[in-house]
């Protein structure tokens, strides 16, 4: 029997261990999957919690839903990769031989990266919402919140789902408009980039949404420390911004495993070749999702383009044939822009987002850069179709790789 | 693409001023450009150089984190050393391509 193990269970390991089960044969191929947690969270429904639009519930469900029959299941911490001998060592002092290895543990949030982020205002008066315990404590203190600074800063780049912080201030605009206290309430987003965005003509879409919004951007901040006792942001170059609320996107770092294991950067995630996604000086080794060091969006949609193109890839590796697939950085992404409205933007490694309709030429229904109530049914959908058929590796109406037709130059 | 007279040589440059073949950079080019950034280097400065234009030869990606982990300066002095928007100004005067933020 030939092995095939799956590091981390969550949006993109399990669709892989979903779409490998279908494909390979099961008298060959053993399949196991290892993750440290039985819950699976739907990561994008944290946005919402805040507001109270989700509740946790409507986020949560057993990872074991989603597995296949026949696939192995183990839960546990894993505690490193030793790609030369092709093994992984588990907390509990378990050893696992593998002949093809898939990485896909993700990034997380590391608050304690920066002085005094996780301090003692720390889910009183300072949040993120990039963990449920955070978004359901801020869900709670803006239950009964009177209004102040309310500040939204981006610690460090790269960081998964670029467009949440953004979507998260939209919100807030529409949030405390509805409930009388918009003038009480002064939103400033602060963040490292130049602008609202990378790309040109997202950034002035954007920036320009902002601005009618009445939120204020500071850009090119790095945050160096957060003072508690006066309530600011202090960047490096001494720039002060003050806070009576700071929702924080701390910095995003992979997996510690990964740098145990010296297969990643700075940011410990994986090196990893943009195009076949095998991981750097391992042939057996494969990488998906958010772990990768990959020149893309962090994104649940980038794992699923990304995981067409490694079922391909990695048919070709076994059966000993030249890769006939490779990922063009495709990402996906629908913006809620508040009151029932969103936006989308559809790029990759070359191609900065454009505005036209997708995915049909002229005929949409969605709206690319263009503000449309349909585009916000496209984000609601994506839940269902996140349980339903993302998770499962069935197939999405969508081409993986992105096309030119519908955009306009 | 477009030339610059650099420290007496001509020197390619795009139109932000960024070095488009970083084997023509020399310490004189560097300092030249420093000083139309307003900034007098230091042995400080070209170590923090030295180590930006290694990481780019071999194909590493550039962060601030990074140089504040390089053992040669933390993320604070790099500021320090190279004002308003490190990465920019540190990867200019070493003659290496601007970083892009891919997010
Ligand atoms: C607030 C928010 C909003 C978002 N909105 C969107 C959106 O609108 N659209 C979109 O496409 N994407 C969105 N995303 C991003 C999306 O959720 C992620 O990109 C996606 O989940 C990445 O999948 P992954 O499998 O790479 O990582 P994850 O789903 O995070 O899974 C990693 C798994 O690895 C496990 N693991 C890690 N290390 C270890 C270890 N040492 N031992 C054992 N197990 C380990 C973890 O427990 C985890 O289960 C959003 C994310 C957030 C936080």
């Amino acid at each position: 029997m030939k092995k095939l193990l799956i590091l981390g269970a969550g949006t993109a390991g399990t669709m892989m261990a979903n779409k490998m089960r279908k494909k390979l044969a099961r008298d060959e191929w053993d399949i196991t999957i290892v993750d440290q947690f039985k819950t699976h969270y739907y990561q994008p429904g944290f946005l919402f919690i805040p507001f109270g639009l989700y509740t946790k519930e409507d986020v949560v469900k057993p990872k074991s839903d989603f597995f296949p029959i026949g696939v192995n299941v183990i839960y546990s911490s894993i505690e490193k990769i030793v790609a030369n001998e092709n093994k992984v060592l588990l907390a509990d002092g378990v050893v696992l031989n593998y002949d093809y290895l898939f990485i896909a543990t993700g990034t997380r949030t590391a608050p304690e990266e920066t002085p005094g982020l996780k301090d003692k205002l720390w889910h009183k008066e300072i949040f993120d919402f990039y963990t449920i315990e955070g978004a359901v404590a801020l869900n709670k203190f803006f239950k009964t919140w009177q209004g102040g600074e309310l500040v939204v800063n981006i610690a460090e780049l790269p960081y998964k789902c670029p467009v949440a912080p953004l979507e998260f201030v939209f919100f807030a605009d529409a949030f405390f408009t509805e409930r009388g206290l918009r003038d009480k309430v002064k939103i400033t987003y602060v963040t490292p980039l130049p602008g609202a965005f990378t790309k040109p003509r997202a950034t002035k879409m954007l920036g320009e949404l902002l601005k009618s919004k009445n939120i204020n951007i500071v850009p090119d901040f790095n945050v160096a420390e957060v003072d508690n006792d006066n309530k600011k942001i202090i960047d490096y170059a001494g720039k002060e911004v003050k806070f009576d609320c700071l929702v924080s996107i701390p910095t995003n770092m992979g997996d510690a495993l990964i740098e145990r294991s010296g297969l990643g950067d700075d940011m410990n995630y994986v090196l990893t070749d943009k195009h076949t996604l095998q991981a750097k000086d391992h042939k057996n080794i494969f990488v998906i999702g958010d772990a990768a060091n990959l020149p893309t969006s962090k994104a649940g949609s980038v794992a699923h383009f990304a995981s067409e193109i490694l079922e391909e890839n990695f048919m070709c590796a076994i059966e000993g044939r030249p890769y006939t697939a490779s990922f063009d950085g495709h990402a996906n992404c629908y913006i809620e822009t508040g009151y029932g409205k969103g936006t989308l933007i559809d790029f990759n490694y070359d191609t900065e987002p454009l505005p036209g309709s997708f995915p049909f030429p002229g005929v949409g229904p969605f709206g690319l850069l263009k503000v449309t109530r349909t585009n916000h049914y496209g984000k609601m959908i994506f839940r269902w179709l996140y349980w339903h058929i993302l998770l499962k590796g069935r197939e999405m109406p969508i081409d993986s790789e992105m096309q030119m037709a519908g955009k306009k130059l | 693409m477009a030339t610059k007279t650099i420290a007496g040589v001509n020197i390619n440059v795009n139109e932000e001023g960024y070095l488009t073949d970083p084997s023509e950079w020399t310490r004189e080019v560097a300092t030249e450009i420093a000083k139309e950034e307003g900034i007098e280097l230091t042995d400080k400065h070209f170590e923090v150089l030295e180590f930006i234009r290694n990481k780019v030869m071999n194909g590493e990606g550039l962060t601030i984190r990074g140089i504040g982990k390089s053992g040669i300066v933390d993320a604070k002095t790099f500021y320090q050393l190279f004002p308003g928007a490190p990465l920019k100004k540190a990867t200019k005067i070493a003659g290496v391509p601007k970083p892009v933020s891919c997010i």
